[in-house]
């Protein structure tokens, strides 16, 4: 089983990389994981643009909503208020 | 008491600038949920509008037991869900294989043809060549589940958990369509930003 060798290869690195971001490897993968990017250029540059690539996919909030937008949520505010007062009379009658 | 629960309080109470100020701080989010379930921003506004009308109907109800925010995703997705199968968008499961192909790394597995370096200046491509534009594109090519959860992670911050429970997956299948959705997009940047 390629768990139980001792250190991993970069192809085994870069399908365990979100779990080690998450923090959820158990310690001893934590560990080789570690071992592995201390010796490792390509596979520490791969984890810096993987870390750029959520900060710069976490850059995509869109623009803020259209007015027009805006008044139609208000508007169905309203409708839904009137719906609402007209069934509370009736229920009271 | 965070802001949001202070703002559903009042708009129990009937306050209209309550659910406007609702409104405009969770809009934006809802349409890009919405966006990865059903096949047009037309019909992800009319799925989100649809949603509002259920946190009126539903607000009194509403046990606080998770945050506004996770409830109000999870009647957003069901409306989504359940509109994108009326409109037969197939859910796929997503892809399978490796993140990075098999051909950049040699018979050890470790890497023949590593990452090319692009960090350093995307911050300013961002801004000077549309570079978000070209992600906003790579996202919205992932296979839907993996863009849902990167959406709901990465875009617009929810947590693992928070994600879990609007999206009704298992953590460890969050994870997975987590880290397919982000390998997939590094690769997109890789490609668009390497070897310059």
């Amino acid at each position: 089983m390629f768990w139980q060798r001792k250190e991993l290869v970069c192809l085994q690195m870069v399908e365990l990389i979100t779990d080690y971001l998450e923090g959820t490897l158990s310690r001893s993968q934590r560990r080789r994981f570690e071992a592995h990017l201390a010796a490792c250029e390509n596979c520490t540059e791969y984890l810096r643009q993987m870390r750029a690539t959520i900060r710069l996919t976490g850059s995509l909030r869109a623009e803020d909503m259209e007015p027009a937008m805006r008044d139609e949520l208000t508007e169905l505010y309203r409708r839904w208020r009137a719906e609402e007062d007209e069934g509370g009379a009736t229920a009271e009658e | 008491m965070d802001e949001d629960e202070e703002l559903v309080a009042r708009l129990r109470a009937g306050d209209e600038q309550a659910f406007v100020a609702l409104v405009s701080r969770h809009h934006a989010a809802m349409v890009r949920v919405a966006g990865s379930f059903v096949s047009s921003p037309a019909i992800a506004e009319e799925v989100v509008q649809d949603t509002w009308l259920g946190v009126l109907r539903g607000i009194d109800g509403f046990a606080g037991r998770s945050s506004f925010r996770t409830w109000l995703l999870r009647i957003l997705v069901n409306r989504a869900r359940s509109t994108g199968v009326r409109e037969h968008r197939s859910i796929a499961v997503g892809d399978a294989g490796p993140v990075v192909d098999r051909s950049r790394f040699d018979a050890s597995g470790a890497w023949m043809s590593p990452p090319q370096h692009w960090v350093e200046d995307s911050d300013d491509r961002l801004l000077a060549e549309g570079l978000a534009d070209q992600l906003q594109v790579a996202l919205g090519e992932l296979p839907a589940r993996q863009r849902e959860v990167v959406v709901l992670r990465d875009v617009d911050g929810l947590s693992g958990r928070e994600v879990c429970d609007v999206l009704e997956i298992s953590e460890a299948n969050q994870r997975v369509l987590l880290h397919r959705g982000r390998s997939h997009l590094r690769q997109a940047l890789e490609s668009e930003l390497g070897s310059l």
